[in-house]
């Protein structure tokens, strides 16, 4: 490694060289990231579809072959999807805004991917240990959103456009409650960087992650994420049976596909949130032999896949919220759950310090 | 104490838990898919698929072209033109099933006054250019050759309800 | 300092370049495009400042909450390009006024030297352990928790009044009640009645 800084050093000067030997190894690292996040989306897409399939007793996809290996039937899907998706033809409806209609998915998929960049996936192994991770976070996800604006308004056609309007006041709604939710576990956690948030849920077993003393705050999360990354039950932005498909009625092949992508990765994100902030992040559920010796970054992965699962679940049993009902949900339900807990939570926190040990099994506070 | 118990269940998301519930149970029964080309689903006798023209046992053709198939045909699918043949006979010289317009409704079958025109038990066949799909008379009559066995059979099974 | 200084040039060129494009734009949801990417390079900027919170709460605040709603609103309006340039020549002198005092403030920052600037140095970087949203908790609920709590409770107060302002009942309203409907069970509108089956004559 310092071998390679000298080297560049010498080609590019002292200043240059080494600014251009941070970048090259970001470049790397964010590569890193990426491919696998991606791989992972595409086969998150093929996990709905055979998980959501089982649930109503179909098989889903088992055609398509890997390497025309018999028994990973199907397991090719998401590579021939991809393939189909990259031949097919980019149509620019006519009275759409060329500049604005080809930026949306890119203004999409950006902060999708942009947000992974403070994420810990074990102790060392995180792109940018940034203090404010959570707020970035926060940024970027809330960024999001103009994607699906813009691409509603730059498609010219109705349906797309009430996609985007029901999409914006949907997103802009839920954050509020997200970010009450997220509020609480700075306040255990005393940080804003990611990484001292799960160190602050280590202890003996999986009793000391934030799951437990903020339970409805894990499941204002949890719904609030589905609303956020506009999936079902909570999808009235695509709402294929009402509105076509929403903002992205007019898109197709690849820039379909980024869409796509961007959702998908938004998913795994929240999922990897919920995972860091509330289920211990890369902490083994007991720390005992068995299971420490497992690597962190695959107990992360386990989670993740864990709170994803529920993701498809949730899209399997629910029928779709009825418009107002989302508004009351977030705005009358949610909001007010989360500022009483912030409160009460503010009130246990200031208690003197024997107060607090006095309670019974207490080990949070 | 019941306003106290439905506000417990709603906040418990208690009714959302016995919806996952169900599927979670789902999850695991058995699945009644049909695997298609490996397994396929058992059909009628009646079964109205693909069309055929069928000749009597001595290879000459059934078809008198009288055109009633042509008639009742709803969606105009049956094409047919007809001379009288060196022997006498009145045959046809064109019999096109148009099967993009065609929707099997099996009338061209009930009106034959000769059983010619059947429908057979195959329904996996396509076209890979427009045009494909218009079977012609050879076409027909070669279906009718291939599947005679099972047609005559299917005839036979259905004949003490017509 | 050389990539300091490219950033600090390559982000104030974006940002000038698309505050002008704000003002100019004929579409009004360019123009509202145009101030997030203005937005957002400003974060930029405050990031080389070290001023991390402020850039990022600019970016949650401004470009996540407000320009959405600010786009949500210019999309639905039916803008006469015309109509609204007919006033240009009657606000004219009050713009004019109003660019010109800015001007001259801009220039007072610019011409520092004979303002006495150099007596205010500038502050010293601080550590990687450093954070500048601590610190302005600290500041926030400690020296200026008056001024701070002041501020909310306006805010407050013109979010009350905006909703009372706006907030009508109409009495010939049909739209359902949704809190209402949820709050529905089973019992509350289905009956199972039991009849004997009837026989076939």
């Amino acid at each position: 490694m310092e071998n390679f800084e000298q080297l560049f050093v010498e080609i590019f000067g002292g200043e240059w060289g080494s600014m251009l030997f941070s970048l090259t190894t970001n470049l790397l690292f964010i590569f890193a990231i990426v491919v696998p996040l991606l791989l992972g989306v595409a086969y998150l897409t093929f996990a709905e579809r055979k998980i959501i399939a089982y649930m109503q007793v179909r098989v889903g996809p088992n055609r398509v072959t890997f390497f025309g290996i018999p028994w990973l039937r199907g397991w090719g899907q998401p590579i021939a999807d991809a393939v189909k998706a990259i031949m097919k033809e980019i149509i620019i409806p006519t009275g759409a805004n060329k500049f604005l209609f080809i930026l949306a998915p890119v203004l999409t998929i950006m902060p999708a991917l942009a947000a992974w960049a403070v994420i810990p996936f074990s102790p060392e192994l995180v792109l940018a240990d940034i203090n404010a991770g959570l707020l970035y976070i926060l940024a970027m996800t809330s960024m999001g959103i103009y994607g699906i604006i813009i691409a509603g308004w730059a498609s010219n056609s109705k349906y797309a456009f009430l996609g985007a309007m029901r999409s914006a006041a949907q997103v802009v709604s839920y954050e509020l409650a997200m970010g009450f939710a997220l509020v609480c576990v700075l306040m255990m956690s005393q940080s804003l960087n990611l990484g001292d948030i799960v160190n602050g849920q280590q202890g003996n077993s999986m009793l000391n992650w934030y799951l437990i003393p903020l339970f409805p705050m894990f499941l204002v999360y949890l719904i609030s994420g589905v609303a956020e990354t506009n999936r079902a039950p909570f999808d009235v932005a695509e709402g294929e049976s009402e509105i076509v498909a929403g903002f992205h009625v007019d898109y197709s092949g690849m820039a379909f596909t980024v869409f796509f992508l961007a959702e998908y990765s938004n998913m795994i994100l929240v999922a990897t949130l919920t995972s860091i902030m509330f289920l211990g992040g890369w902490l083994p559920p007991l720390d005992l032999a068995p299971f420490n010796l497992i690597p962190g970054f695959i107990w992360l992965l386990l989670k993740i896949a864990f709170v994803l699962f529920f993701f498809l679940w949730f899209r399997a049993t629910f029928p779709r919220y009825r418009y107002d009902q989302i508004m009351r949900l977030g705005w009358k339900i949610f909001i007010p759950i989360t500022l009483v807990w912030i409160v009460l939570l503010g009130l246990i926190m200031q208690l003197p310090e024997s107060m607090r040990n006095s309670f019974p099994l207490n080990i949070w506070f | 104490m019941d306003r106290i118990k439905k506000f417990f269940s709603t906040f418990l998301l208690f009714e959302l838990l016995k919806g996952m519930a169900v599927t979670g149970r789902y999850l695991f029964k058995p699945k009644i898919t049909v695997h298609f080309p490996e397994e396929k689903t058992p059909q009628s006798p009646r079964f109205r698929g693909l069309h055929a023209l069928r000749r009597y046992p001595n290879g000459e053709e059934r078809c008198i072209a009288c055109k009633l198939c042509e008639a009742v045909c709803p969606a105009m699918a049956i094409t047919i033109d007809s001379e009288q043949r060196a022997d006498g006979t009145r045959r046809t010289t064109r019999y096109d099933i148009d099967l993009s317009k065609c929707i099997f409704c099996g009338f061209c079958e009930e009106s034959c006054p000769v059983d010619s025109i059947v429908e057979t038990r195959i329904l996996e066949y396509h076209g890979e250019k427009r045009g494909d799909l218009i079977y012609t008379k050879e076409m027909l009559l070669a279906i009718g050759d291939r599947y005679e066995d099972q047609i005559a059979k299917d005839r036979e099974a259905d004949a003490r309800y017509r | 300092m050389i990539f300091q200084d490219f950033l600090f040039y390559f982000f104030s060129a974006i940002l000038i370049v698309s505050a002008l494009g704000v003002i100019t734009v004929r579409n009004p949801v360019n123009s509202a495009l145009l101030l997030v990417l203005a937005f957002v390079t400003c974060a930029g900027l405050w990031l080389l400042l070290e001023a991390e919170f402020l850039a990022i709460a600019l970016v949650l605040v401004y470009v996540g909450a407000v320009m959405v709603l600010f786009l949500f609103v210019v999309m639905m309006l039916d803008i006469n390009l015309d109509r609204l340039r007919e006033g240009f020549w009657k606000w004219f002198p009050l713009g004019a006024i109003i660019s010109v005092i800015m001007i001259a403030e801009m220039s007072a920052v610019f011409m520092g030297k004979h303002f006495g600037l150099e007596e205010m140095p500038n502050p010293s970087p601080q550590g990687a352990d450093y954070s500048n949203t601590k610190e302005l908790g600290r500041l926030l609920y400690t020296e200026y928790v008056y001024a701070f709590e002041l501020a909310a409770v306006l805010l407050l107060v013109a979010m009350i009044s905006a909703i009372a302002l706006t907030l009508r009942h109409r009495e010939d309203k049909k739209s359902p009640n949704p809190s209402k409907q949820v709050k529905v069970k089973k019992e509350d509108r289905l009956r199972i009645v039991t009849m004997p089956s009837e026989k076939k004559e």
